[in-house]
């Protein structure tokens, strides 16, 4: 137990304790702190996702977030180092002075889970592996994290990776931490893969396509040689809450996103718009990184009180999953990556209908439906993770057993422990 | 070079024929091989300067065979050795005298080509090229290209997370797969992934990526497989010096442009090549650069114009860009040949594989040269400049005595460099038995005992690949008990090879 505004807590000499918040300075402290538990410990970084998942009220919280800072940058290595506080948006802020982005496009979920705008982790948007649009083209955030240095629940110190792009030695645990919700190791540092940001932006917008249509656009336009960057689906219902003044015309849009040098840019887009044909129009670069920004942040179901899911599906399966979720009263969906991603808005009753978003995911070939927001006791009822087969559930319990014997580390944070 | 492997069990090698018996229930009988003469094909991989007869070599072709075999021998407590091509650069399918080769040669069926989804379900034993070979009518490729592909498969690829030419742009092999379906070495068929974006728990695609056969074996593989860019041209660009050519790598980065390849090669590769192929390299320069741009025609023209201009900025002497196919496919003829090429003009190479920072190269360069006076041998320097990734081919005799020794030292000394500059001890080779012992030069004891641990959690026993990769051999029983203070060193009696 942590004990509350003390200066020193009993179980954690010499380290502040404030309203059970243990805050952490260096990676030392870190391993003092997991080595000296006597039981579990929920990590935040600044807690923007803590909503996210399965609810864990523990007594006491170990916070990264004012373990900040960018401690290396290096624009013609295309690589940048960071302490896991570090927000996202002070990463973006500073690479875009050298022309560069996270190409992954972390998207801010922030404001969907009720929290401030602009204020979660770079620690935090990788442990959750979350990415944006780009996904598709670029690579998700596990696929930018180059290196790190972690305390396991051991309370070791270890890293893994490095700064360069290619590298082979040893296990990729990289991998395996991305997305690991602070449950395997507590990383500090990591060294993120960074690249040039595109010159030129346009993004083409097809109205009033139905479904089908809209697959048939997007699947020709990605199987293409133009390069689309982004692919995304909305119906007519949820336009108006993009707030985007070109798209108040009240038909589905079906939007597909071109980058690069401004004549490629431009060369794309007639071509594109040549083999799509119907009524089309084009967002520039500005308007076109306001739209996928919002598509990423989940703008569509950001203030309502549905709980809200996030299903990755084989790209031709989001019609099968569409219309498995039309069965649910009250409930909206939209779609990113090529009909691959839907983000679904059902009625947060009972098990927010787990049951048929499941069953939906079997139909459309596979994947995995995630519970992003919910009560708390929506999250309790059912589990948010998509639940494993059993030897992928006994092999994923001893590899977590191995980085955290004493299962210190946010116990109960993705699977019921 | 002794290379120490795990002690062989002579308990296990004496029960060699009734094991043989017993896989012969579990396959056809001609899949399981004894013969001496027949091993002998199985008796190294492409780090060919270490061979061993493998005890058994046994060819399954259903996953079904390969769960009833792993489980047979994790009770019998029988060492397993997967293998796909037995192209691998670091001795990872080097076999072990008291183990079984368990070769996937036979899985050499694509299942099932889903265009709509952009991907592709492959049994393990199709090579690279024919995956692409499989889908390029339709306009797409598989976009990984690792210099062997032409023989080497995609389970080996994704054993060993290959890169290639390419990756500089489109990522190397774990960025374009989306699924499996592998075996634990107890039998349990597990399946991972399959044609959506990321895992809905642990990673475990990325974690068995890159794991060199040591965590399980895969029996299955889904790959993403990506349009064709409409046009690609290429820049062939001289340089009068390393530094000049390196600045020019830097320059074009930092330019905001990443090329889909960017290759280097130093005076002793491109002499070599030249003699070799005759891909109409210029032979008055100290570096060539190849560069090459895919995408839109007319992105391709501007970013073209771009790098020539960066080029010549960074000081290069020769510039040609290639006006059709052929000229491209010219430029990179060179390229590719470039190990056969050394070859030519040695009687033994040896490949190493580190990866630097970009702005690195020209010193790793010169330290190189430097090495060369000291060992008394020569190197012939061609690198995936884009990413870093350094080959320098060492040129030595075998038959020479004293010259493999003196050659592996020489490369061990490049690694160590690699990692000093800050960067890693192999880009996409793999650790396997080549680099085992330097692992500690750039991991703690802490760090290589988390990634053992990692392995328990898949191979309790440490049966399968055993020797490869971790410079230690530990019980997972013992791994779950040490806790390494400050740094300190347990379990001093344990096998350090």
């Amino acid at each position: 137990m942590c004990t509350t505004a003390k200066p020193a807590s009993p179980n954690f000499p010499g380290f502040k304790v404030v309203n059970d918040i243990i805050s952490i300075e260096n990676e030392g402290q870190l391993a003092d702190v997991i080595a000296s538990a006597a039981g579990p410990l929920s990590i935040v970084g600044h807690g923007t996702k803590r909503g996210f998942g399965r609810p864990v009220t523990l007594p006491c919280t170990v916070s990264l977030g004012g373990f900040a800072g960018i401690t290396a940058y290096e624009p013609a290595e295309l690589v940048l180092d960071a302490k896991v506080g570090t927000r996202v948006a002070d990463v973006t802020a500073l690479l875009a002075q050298s022309r560069q982005e996270l190409a992954f496009e972390p998207p801010d979920l922030g404001p969907l889970l009720g929290e401030a705008a602009d204020s979660g982790s770079i620690g935090g948007a990788i442990a959750c592996n979350l990415a944006g649009p780009r996904r598709i083209k670029a690579g998700g955030a596990r696929d930018h994290l180059l290196g790190f240095s972690a305390v396991s629940g051991r309370g070791e110190i270890f890293k893994a990776g490095g700064r360069v792009v290619k590298n082979v030695t040893g296990y990729d645990l990289c991998k395996l931490l991305a997305g690991s919700f602070g449950t395997l190791a507590v990383m500090t540092t990591m060294s993120l893969k960074v690249l040039p940001a595109p010159e030129k932006i346009r993004t083409l917008l097809l109205f009033g396509l139905d479904r089908p249509a809209a697959w048939e656009a997007m699947t020709k336009a990605l199987s293409s040689g133009h390069e689309v960057s982004a692919a995304a689906y909305v119906p007519a219902v949820l336009i108006g809450s993009l707030a985007e003044p070109l798209l108040g015309s009240g038909a589905a849009v079906t939007a597909l996103r071109l980058e690069g040098p401004p004549r490629s840019v431009q060369d794309r887009m007639t071509a594109l718009r040549a083999m799509l044909g119907g009524k089309t129009e084009e967002l520039h670069t500005s308007n076109s990184r306001a739209f996928w920004r919002a598509i990423g942040d989940v703008r569509p179901f950001v203030g309502d009180s549905r709980a809200v899911w996030r299903i990755s599906v084989p790209p031709q399966g989001g019609l099968d999953l569409a219309a498995a979720v039309d069965a649910i009263p009250g409930a909206e969906i939209f779609f990113d990556w090529g009909g691959g991603l839907a983000w679904a808005a059902v009625p947060d009753t009972g098990q927010a209908s787990a049951d048929i978003i499941r069953a939906g995911v079997v139909t459309a070939g596979g994947g995995h439906a995630t519970l992003v927001r919910a009560t708390p006791a929506t999250r309790m009822a059912v589990a948010p993770f998509q639940p494993l087969p059993p030897a992928l559930a006994a092999l994923e319990a001893r590899i977590k057993q191995t980085f955290d014997p004493k299962n210190i580390l946010n116990p109960g944070r993705m699977w019921e422990s | 070079m002794t290379l120490c492997m795990p002690a062989a069990d002579p308990a296990i090698m004496a029960r060699r024929l009734t094991i043989a018996a017993a896989l012969r229930t579990m396959v056809p009988a001609a899949n399981v091989i004894t013969a001496e003469d027949a091993l002998r094909a199985y008796d190294s991989d492409g780090l060919t300067a270490y061979r061993q007869l493998p005890m058994i070599v046994v060819l399954p072709e259903t996953t079904a065979q390969v769960s009833a075999i792993l489980r047979y021998c994790a009770g019998e407590g029988i060492r397993i050795v997967p293998r796909g091509a037995g192209t691998g650069l670091s001795g990872g399918a080097l076999p072990l005298a008291d183990a079984i080769t368990l070769g996937l040669g036979k899985f050499n069926r694509i299942l099932d080509i889903d265009l709509p989804n952009r991907a592709v379900r492959t049994q393990p034993g199709v090579t690279n090229l024919a995956l692409t070979q499989a889908v390029q009518h339709h306009g797409f490729y598989y976009a990984p290209d690792p210099s062997s592909q032409i023989a080497c498969t995609i389970g080996g690829n994704v054993a060993e997370n290959s890169g290639g030419v390419h990756c500089l742009k489109y990522g190397v092999t774990s960025n374009n797969i989306l699924g499996l379906e592998a075996v634990l070495m107890d039998g349990t068929v597990i399946s991972i992934g399959g044609r959506h974006l990321d895992a809905g728990g642990y990673d475990l695609l990325g974690i068995m990526t890159g794991s060199e056969g040591l965590l399980a074996v895969i029996t299955e593989v889904t790959v993403r497989i990506l349009p064709k860019p409409t046009t690609a041209r290429a820049l062939l660009l001289g340089f009068p010096s390393n530094e000049s050519a390196g600045a020019c790598v830097s320059a074009v980065i930092a330019g905001g442009i990443i090329p889909a390849g960017m290759e280097m090669m130093d005076r002793p590769a491109i002499h070599a090549v030249e003699n070799f192929v005759h891909a109409g390299y210029p032979l008055d320069v100290e570096a060539i650069l190849i560069v090459e741009l895919d995408g839109p025609p007319s992105e391709v023209d501007e970013l073209i114009a771009k790098v020539e201009s960066l080029a010549r900025e960074a000081g290069a002497c020769y510039c040609r860009v290639s006006a059709t196919e052929v000229e491209r496919l010219a430029f990179w003829s060179g390229r590719k040949n470039a190990f056969p090429a050394a070859g030519r003009i040695s009687p033994d190479y040896y490949c190493m594989d580190g990866t630097i920072p970009r702005g690195a190269l020209s010193k790793v360069l010169a330290r190189i040269r430097e090495m060369e006076a000291r060992y008394g041998l020569g190197v012939a320097n061609v690198f995936h400049a884009g990413d870093g990734n350094l080959h320098p081919l060492i040129l030595y005799d075998a038959n020479k005595p004293g010259e493999l020794d003196r050659a592996e030292a020489f490369g061990s000394e490049i690694l160590r460099l690699c990692v000093e500059v800050g960067g890693v001890l192999t880009g996409e080779h793999g650790v396997g038995v080549e680099k085992r012992d330097l692992m500690p030069s750039m991991f703690t004891e802490t760090d290589l005992l988390q990634q053992q641990r990692v392995k328990c959690a898949f191979d309790p026993e440490g049966l399968l690949n055993p020797g490869k990769v971790f410079p230690t051999l530990h019980r997972c029983a013992e791994l779950g008990r040490v806790h390494v203070h400050h740094g300190e060193t347990r379990f001093a009696e344990l096998p350090r090879f």
